[in-house]
């Protein structure tokens, strides 16, 4: 019999975006605060995983069309050309650069290619782990 | 008396009230003889004990050290959200793996609905 549960539905479609906007802050706070590319794949891959348990697993990969294995590799070519940047210029391995730009609408900012590493470890985690997921759940 | 120390007074009253609250709710939990009852004390209560709490700790905080947290606001907010919704899960699953109600009471109306040839037997 196929059970009707709108209510965890509905309250789902909310929670999704309180989580997906929580990790998202989590990950940019990452510097001067508690937080990271780590916490902030896990909370994302929890988001997604919440969508998983109210949906199953074929309405989230039409909704979601993310190829997890080429996420996990393209995060691990990130942060290595990243950790690779000071070697091409006469720097050693993992050298960062940091300065302060002007950006419209948010104003004097400290851009750090530390960011460009923590995006590589995010793209990582969020593909680890719903790899593991979506093959351990996906077999029928 | 300065407006931040009423504030922060106010904060700490409300953590003892979510304190007190948390507390009722396990002798709920203790007390009470099924698991509907039982998820009545837990889900509502509780919920109740860690808005107060959380409530109070952003009272503190703003009054003490000025600091408007936004993640405090944003886990009220949450947990007010989801917390009820767990409850009625865990109650419905519960109820469909056909777990009896006390001896106390007597009127079931799900059960005609949901298990219309008799209980344990359907489904």
């Amino acid at each position: 019999m196929k059970t009707n549960d709108v209510i965890l539905k509905t309250t789902s479609h909310v929670v999704f975006f309180i989580i997906f906007l929580f990790s998202i802050h989590v990950f940019l706070a990452g510097h001067f605060a508690p937080g990271g590319g780590f916490v902030g794949g896990l909370l994302t891959s929890s988001a997604i995983v919440l969508l998983l348990l109210v949906y199953d697993l074929k309405t989230v990969q039409k909704l979601l069309p993310i190829n997890y294995t080429i996420m996990t590799a393209s995060g691990l070519v990130l942060a290595l050309g990243t950790a690779s940047i000071g070697m091409f210029l006469g720097k050693p391995f993992f050298k960062h650069y940091f300065d302060h730009f002007y950006l419209p609408l948010i104003g004097d900012t400290e851009l750090h290619t530390a960011m460009l590493f923590d995006t590589g470890v995010y793209l990582v985690v969020v593909g680890v782990t719903l790899t593991i997921i979506q093959s351990i759940g996906g077999d029928d | 008396m300065n407006v931040n120390p009423i504030i922060e007074w106010v904060g700490v009253l409300l953590i003892l009230g979510g304190s007190l609250m948390s507390l009722i709710s396990a002798f709920g939990l203790l007390r009470l003889p099924d698991v509907y009852t039982r998820s009545h004390a837990a889900t509502k209560s509780s919920t109740l004990a860690v808005l107060l709490s959380l409530l109070g700790a952003f009272l503190y905080f703003w009054a003490h050290e000025g600091y408007i947290s936004v993640r405090l606001i944003l886990g009220i907010v949450f947990v007010f959200l989801t917390a009820p919704v767990a409850g009625h899960l865990i109650t419905r699953a519960a109820y469909r793996s056909g777990v009896e109600l006390s001896e106390s009471s007597d009127d079931d109306e799900l059960e005609d609905v949901l298990f219309p040839e008799g209980r344990n037997k359907g489904s």
